[in-house]
């Protein structure tokens, strides 16, 4: 490849983007030559979408520079990207799914300028299209069409505005493998055209299909650029997920227990309705963590959500403490003594207006003590909130303050609290099911939620977590399983794996063949 | 025998045709520009309220000036700055387009009956015309406005008639209908105010002006909508009478949704509801009971309702490409 600066289609240089409380892009420098298909990799919130957002004018840097072509450029929105030849096609379609391929594609040109030639712009949209190997009805609307032909229809919509520099968001990630290789085909022909692609994934085996270089991304710095020649799978496995410092917890050796939950061959769908969980089987014992390592979005909230029985599975069965709960609704699941801290605490965790005391008793308000016959014992309501703010060190004026009011890390606390003492008669819970239990919170509030988790493992819990944060997960874990694609490739132990076993597994690269449950 | 039958009974359908044709228009207009508020994206319950004041403008123009042209000017004017409140609150400020929209009914509302109450009606029209006098500022008519046969076509037999022996406003309707359905559905602009409508965010990131188009295509319906009133005092009903819309915007925001925002459709239902509106009438006329007007004019809501339920189910959405950023305020991200 040729990489003289005449070459250069882009230039980044410094980039800074900082969002509230977060450092999205931390000085990166990225470059794209002209005729080469350059993998921009790394996990979720690793800030590669954040980078390329910017390059499309969606976001401005707070610092940094853009050339293009070697020359400087302001990019104020993806009006002025478009111009400049820079299109996105992003991992959500930005398409009008009433309105036709043609409507589409040809929306926000500016010739011509008043009556549209709808029938020229067909032809010359299927000309393009059969040029990399597809075929596609341009009269066709876009709610008619597969995931595959959407993204097609995106693609080509960059084409035809006269795009050479082609930034793809995780294209793969609605495609069928056939789909995909098709996919990679077009990609190398409009490379040999001598354009240039920015392909974003998390996925090494892609990286390695198509790329000429690649980039990995980590925690918003880059970490590496080289060409693909001089790359291997295990060293770009543990640039993703990097080799942090590892700062032990106190954490006790106990012996696991009898099995808990019991998941036997699941299968589940996702909010599109296509199958987010495909086969899973795993066991969690009392005593135990399991923790599910995965990049997000391979299925890990459809897998909280069935163990929490909050979304129904369509083959296989769920069992509690021996007892088949299969798609028998999440009060039965609470009554059983499932708990469950959420993604999003904001959102699923806490009624946000309502006071702590209130949000204290949501899971149980409906039994005793804290209710008789559908009337709720409000002091019986506070004496437990007194009670759980003391033990779980909240810090709140009073139980009557709202919630909204409370830090991010009291917030997740009440959660906490909730969920794991606030199952009426001093009961502790029997599965704590604990979606990214740390995310957003402060390093005390962090260290706070795992003790906290590894106290209740051994008072006898079985603790099912769910992190993006290979950190939490080796630390925490007894097991840890890894999810791809709605499938685990594989569950270890934290003591006999390594960052780079486990990171292989997540981009999909490695499979064990035995998988024990 | 038989033939005198036959004959009454074509003069009949005639005399009913014609003003299902005129009952219609007044929804057609109103419709129409609705319709492309909506394409934009912007709800406007404000129509009854833009129309009452269009029909109150018409009827003080006329009765002052005699000038059928300025008076439906004016009407279209005065809807207008209705609707520019409308846009300001809606589009500038994104308040709840619903509260804005009823508001500006009740205010038109109110407004036309006191610019038409008569010691107030009387120093506006003294204001507009000195030399009007006494006796013309008191009376509740004018003159209809005139109708105007088209050669050969007006000859057909029934159907003749009903479309070609009408006034200007009439004509006007047809063409504007062809012409609004060519322009939102053949030309750039008209491309744009539809996927303004439907997703705002992406029109921008391609460089629409999202707010330049929900502003004019909010005006333009408050335009139509005074033309509806106007055309409804001195085209269909020269009479005036408090609050005489009746109602009628509300019909044709439910005609919107009836034809799933096509001006071709629009047409098409307006006749229909129109027609409802026509049969109404001349069964009283007829002496039929006392109760079956009540039910006829409940028609256009409920094959609305019937209409709404179906588009509950998401693939008739999509088929038929209900606006989906309908009634939400959109705001630049950054």
């Amino acid at each position: 490849m040729d990489t003289s600066p005449s070459k250069k289609l882009v230039e980044m240089r410094d980039i800074v983007k900082s969002f509230p409380g977060v450092l999205a892009n931390d000085h990166v420098n990225f470059t794209l030559y002209r005729g080469e298909i350059h993998a921009l990799l790394g996990e979720n919130g690793a800030g590669k979408t954040t980078l390329m957002n910017i390059l499309y004018g969606l976001y401005r840097p707070d610092e940094g520079k853009i050339l293009v072509r070697g020359k400087p450029v302001k990019i104020g929105s993806p009006a002025d990207a478009l111009h400049l030849g820079i299109g996105m096609v992003h991992q959500h379609f930005k398409l009008i799914p009433p309105h036709t391929v043609v409507e589409n594609v040809i929306l926000g040109l500016k010739s011509p300028r008043f009556k549209l030639d709808v029938g020229r712009a067909a032809h010359e949209i299927s000309d393009l299209a059969s040029r990399y190997g597809w075929k596609i009805n341009p009269f066709a609307r876009i709610w008619q069409l597969s995931a595959g032909e959407k993204q097609m229809v995106e693609i080509l919509k960059v084409l035809y505005h006269g795009a050479d520099i082609l930034i793809l968001d995780e294209p793969t990630s609605v495609l069928t493998p056939q789909e995909t290789r098709g996919l990679f085909e077009s990609l190398k022909k409009m490379r040999e055209e001598g354009k240039g692609i920015v392909f974003i994934t998390h996925k090494l085996e892609e990286v390695f299909a198509v790329g000429n270089r690649v980039t990995v991304m980590r925690k918003g710095r880059v970490v590496a650029t080289m060409s693909m020649e001089k790359a291997t799978r295990e060293e770009l496995a543990r640039l993703m997920v990097g080799r942090p410092v590892l700062f032990r917890l106190e954490k006790e050796s106990v012996e696991p227990g009898r099995p808990v939950l019991q998941l036997e061959d699941v299968h589940a769908l996702g909010e599109k309705g296509v199958p987010a969980l495909r086969g899973i089987t795993l066991i969690v014992r009392e005593r135990e963590v399991l923790g599910i390592a995965g990049v997000t979005g391979n299925g890990q909230l459809e897998l909280a959500e069935v163990a929490t029985g909050l979304r129904k599975v369509t083959h296989g069965r769920v069992v509690v403490d021996g007892v088949d709960v299969t798609n028998k609704g999440p009060r039965a699941f609470i009554e059983k003594g499932i708990a469950y801290i959420p993604a999003e605490r904001q959102r699923e965790g806490l009624v946000i207006g309502m006071n702590v005391a209130e949000n204290l008793v949501l899971r149980y308000y409906r039994y005793e003590p804290f209710s008789r016959r559908a009337v709720i014992n409000w002091r019986m309501v506070d004496e437990n909130a007194e009670k759980l703010v003391r033990k779980f060190e909240i810090v709140t004026p009073n139980v009557r303050e709202t919630t909204r009011h409370l830090s991010g890390g009291n917030q997740q606390k009440v959660v906490v609290a909730r969920e794991l003492g606030g199952r009426p008669g001093g009961k502790t819970p029997r599965l704590v099911v604990a979606m990214y239990p740390t995310r957003g919170l402060d390093v005390g509030a962090t260290e706070y939620v795992r003790k906290t988790l590894l106290r209740y493992r051994e008072m006898g819990s079985a603790i099912f977590l769910v992190s993006e944060d290979l950190e939490e997960i080796f630390q925490l874990s007894d097991r840890i399983a890894v999810i791809f694609e709605g499938q685990i490739m594989g569950v270890v132990r934290p003591s006999e794996t390594s960052y780079e076993e486990v990171g292989l597994m997540m981009a999909g690269a490695k499979r064990l063949e035995e998988i024990p449950a | 025998m038989g033939a005198e039958v036959v004959a009454v009974g074509v003069e009949w359908l005639g005399a009913f045709l014609s003003s299902t044709v005129q009952a219609g228009t007044v929804l057609l207009l109103a419709a129409l520009g609705e319709t492309y508020a909506e394409r934009s994206g912007i709800l406007n319950l404000g129509v009854e309220g833009m129309m009452i004041v269009g029909a109150a403008f018409s009827y003080l123009i006329t009765l002052a000036t005699g000038n059928d042209l300025l008076a439906i000017l004016v009407a279209m004017g005065m809807a207008t700055l209705l609707a520019l409140i409308h846009a300001v609150i809606s589009i500038s400020f994104r308040l709840n387009q619903i509260v804005s929209g009823l508001a500006i009914t009740l205010f038109g509302l109110g407004l036309s009956g006191y610019l038409t109450f008569p010691d107030v009606r009387v120093g506006i029209l003294r204001a507009i015309n000195p030399s009007l006098p006494m006796s013309m500022a008191y009376r509740q008519s004018t003159p209809k406005l005139p109708d105007i046969s088209i050669p050969l076509l007006s000859q057909i037999p029934v159907i003749g008639p009903a479309f070609f022996r009408q006034n200007a406003i009439i004509y006007a309707s047809y063409v504007l209908t062809v012409l609004l359905w060519w322009f939102l559905f053949k030309t750039r602009p008209g491309l744009n105010i539809r996927s303004v409508g439907e997703n705002p965010a992406m029109a921008d990131s391609l460089g629409i002006n999202v707010y330049l188009i929900r502003y004019v295509a909010t005006l333009l319906g408050g335009a139509l909508a005074g033309l509806a009133g106007a055309f409804l005092f001195i085209g269909y009903q020269p009479f005036w009478v408090e609050g005489m819309t009746a109602g009628r915007g509300f019909v044709a925001l439910a005609l919107v949704i009836f034809a799933a925002w096509s001006p071709l459709r629009v047409m098409a239902g307006a006749y229909l509801f129109g027609g409802v509106e026509a049969l109404q009438f001349r069964l009283q006329v007829l002496g039929y009971g006392t109760t079956a007007p009540q039910f006829l004019l409940m028609l256009p809501y409920v094959t609305t309702i019937i209409v709404l339920v179906a588009l509950s189910y998401e693939m008739i959405r999509k088929k038929i490409g209900v606006p989906a950023a309908l009634a939400i305020p959109y705001a630049r991200e950054e």
